[in-house]
């Protein structure tokens, strides 16, 4: 393999690895404060494509669509919450599990009820279209350095909320030992709320961005929830770096796996036999890194429960 | 002796229906393939109740124990190899393999962390799945023939096959029922209610809960090797992780109170779907509402809603 490959692989494994991290930081903060497991939190990622689909297809623009869907996955977020969720915190895991599966099955479905099954196309915006010459011969997509830079920016605006500002220290103070901060008197039921509509509008941000180089379709978070719970679980719940880093690691393993195992494998194997090994493996490589990390670390890399 | 009778009544009444079916005008080819199914994933239901019920263990990847079944019986046809006194426990190996390697992970943990280390395993087994180029990959598989019994083709004749399902059916729900009640199930209960407190009265949870989780997984391994003779068909999305959860929903829309419950729960389930179906093109928008009305308000399932009534107009 050469470095160019390399390098092309390692930039789209972090742009995964950011993708992932947006959606992974409003499930873990609501994990981590409210000990709710939501399953539809991969949903909130569809909608917010969904979103960006419509409102780019009525105003014409990326940008516009990106300021009003953005407001439109808060307002979503924030309905489920009311209509489904917040009739699920005093119940078990297993209901929460189900319940959100529920609300999964009618919005995967939904979509396709409202807007057809075909796959929908996002434009790009202008000013982002293109490629840039990150080294001699390869030419990398602005908008992939785009999501990159602007999924940082977002981690970094995050870093400074939950550690710099009030609301953030309740956060943090809430996903430690929840029970404790109700007893101080903070109203522990609208701190999540405030949780749960970031988080759920973080989720639609990461919709919003994808939209462009991925086609908007039903189902299209399900995959990516499950490898956000990967993340979580190695990140620690709770914790908004350990998601960083994990998301990081585990959107680079993905991408590099995939396109680095089958050719690992001819070392061994026979071409064909290469190919559908490295492929079996690369599929297995996240899982069996995590299930290596929680061997080590029941509790993942940065808990931050309590004990 | 009388009331231990009347505890199992549910579950014998509904094992009893389903034999009687096929000569009470549900003989049909089409409604006992439909009865087969449902009497398959009951199988795998009533395993993951076990679990679920028994030990406290949220499985969301269960799916995955009946895909490594199934997929055992493809790779077997792919190599000619259909006699059912090997498929039949190459399944079951498999499945238990695997439950037993996942396992030996996921049941350190417990909660959340359970759930979405389950799910993340059966995730794994999924794109495992797609990924087996020569067996289909997504596709899917479409077997040769079905597994053979002793030299004959018994499980191509319908009527036999329903009951060869029935007497599975009814052998894993009578030793799921004989687990529970022996000193096995008794310190999972313990375990289930309180680790602390089991653990002072000297049980170890680890082996008690991973023993469980491959005793579910290989009974979904037998499960999953009828599923994929009653199809002739295999794919990925038999290991999905939407499965999981439907098996999920099978076991809590039946109710938790006893094993008889998943048995309830996986008719209703596929009755349920089948009929939603021939409705409406959109019936899944349906099913996810009526999903999300049983958790919030049936809690006890469809086997604790006489209670549940009774309550109710006792109350009004």
């Amino acid at each position: 393999m050469s470095t160019t490959l390399l390098l092309v692989q390692g930039l789209n494994g972090l742009q995964l690895g950011i993708l992932l991290f947006l959606i992974a930081a409003g499930l873990t903060l609501v994990f981590g404060v409210m000990d709710f497991i939501n399953l539809a939190h991969g949903v909130q990622y569809m909608v917010g494509a969904y979103f960006a689909a419509f409102f780019a297809a009525q105003t014409g623009s990326f940008w516009a669509a990106l300021l009003l869907a953005l407001p439109a996955a808060l307002l979503f977020g924030l309905l489920l919450e009311f209509l489904v969720f917040r009739h699920l915190y005093d119940r078990d895991h297993l209901a929460q599990v189900l319940a959100t599966f529920g609300v999964i099955l009618v919005l995967n479905q939904g979509v396709k009820l409202v807007f057809g099954a075909a796959p929908l196309q996002v434009p790009m915006p202008d000013v982002l279209t293109g490629g840039i010459r990150v080294m001699e011969g390869l030419l990398y997509p602005v908008y992939r350095l785009a999501i990159i830079g602007g999924g940082l920016a977002t981690a970094g605006l995050l870093w400074w909320l939950v550690e710099r500002t009030k609301v953030g220290m309740l956060v943090r103070a809430g996903a430690t030992n929840a029970p404790m901060v109700a007893a101080l008197g903070v109203d522990i039921r609208r701190l999540f709320m405030i949780v749960f509509g970031f988080g759920a509008m973080l989720a639609g941000f990461a919709g919003v961005l994808a939209a462009p180089i991925l086609s908007v379709e039903p189902g299209m978070g399900d995959n990516l929830l499950i490898l956000a719970f990967v993340v979580i679980v190695i990140g620690g719940i709770g914790s908004i770096r350990g998601a960083f880093l994990a998301a990081l690691l585990v959107g680079l393993v993905e991408t590099l796996g995939r396109s680095m195992m089958p050719d690992l494998m001819r070392l061994f194997l026979s071409a064909s036999e290469a190919r559908q090994v490295g492929a079996a493996l690369s599929s297995m490589l996240i899982y069996i890194a995590m299930a290596a990390i929680l061997a080590f670390r029941p509790a993942g890399l940065f808990p931050v429960r309590a004990s | 002796m009388f009331s231990r009778i009347r505890a199992e009544l549910p579950a014998l009444l509904l094992l009893g229906a389903l034999a009687v079916a096929p000569f009470a005008g549900f003989g049909e080819g089409y409604l006992l393939t439909l009865m087969a199914r449902a009497m398959i994933l009951a199988m795998a239901a009533v395993a993951l109740s076990l679990l679920v019920g028994g030990a406290g263990l949220v499985s969301m990847g269960h799916a995955a124990m009946m895909g490594f079944g199934a997929y055992a019986v493809v790779i077997l046809d792919d190599a000619r190899i259909v006699e059912a006194h090997v498929v039949l426990p190459a399944a079951i190996l498999a499945a238990a393999g695997f439950a037993l390697a996942t396992g030996a992970v996921a049941v350190r943990t417990s909660g959340v962390h359970f759930i979405m280390i389950t799910l993340a395993f059966g995730q794994m087994a999924y794109f495992t799945a797609t990924s087996l180029a020569g067996y289909g990959g997504d596709d899917g598989y479409t077997l040769y023939a079905r597994t053979q019994v002793a030299g004959g083709r018994l499980l191509e004749d319908r009527l036999a096959f329903h009951y060869v399902c029935l007497g599975s059916l009814a052998a894993t729900w009578l030793f799921c029922r004989m687990l529970l009640a022996s000193r096995f199930g008794r310190v999972l209960r313990a375990v289930k209610g309180n680790p602390m407190r089991a653990q002072a009265l000297g049980f170890s949870p680890y082996p008690y809960r991973l023993t469980a989780y491959v005793i579910a997984g290989a009974i979904g391994g037998a499960a999953g090797f009828l599923f994929a003779n009653a199809a002739e068909f295999v794919a990925p999305a038999y290991i999905s992780w939407q499965r999981s959860g439907e098996l999920l929903f099978m076991v809590i829309l039946g109710g938790l109170s006893g094993l008889h419950g998943a048995l309830l729960g996986a008719l209703g389930f596929v009755l349920l779907e089948e009929w939603l179906s021939h409705q409406w093109e959109h019936w899944r928008i349906i099913f996810g509402v009526l999903l999300i009305l049983a958790v919030l308000w049936m809690p006890g399932g469809l086997s604790g809603l006489p209670a549940q009534i009774a309550r109710i107009t006792r109350r009004g």
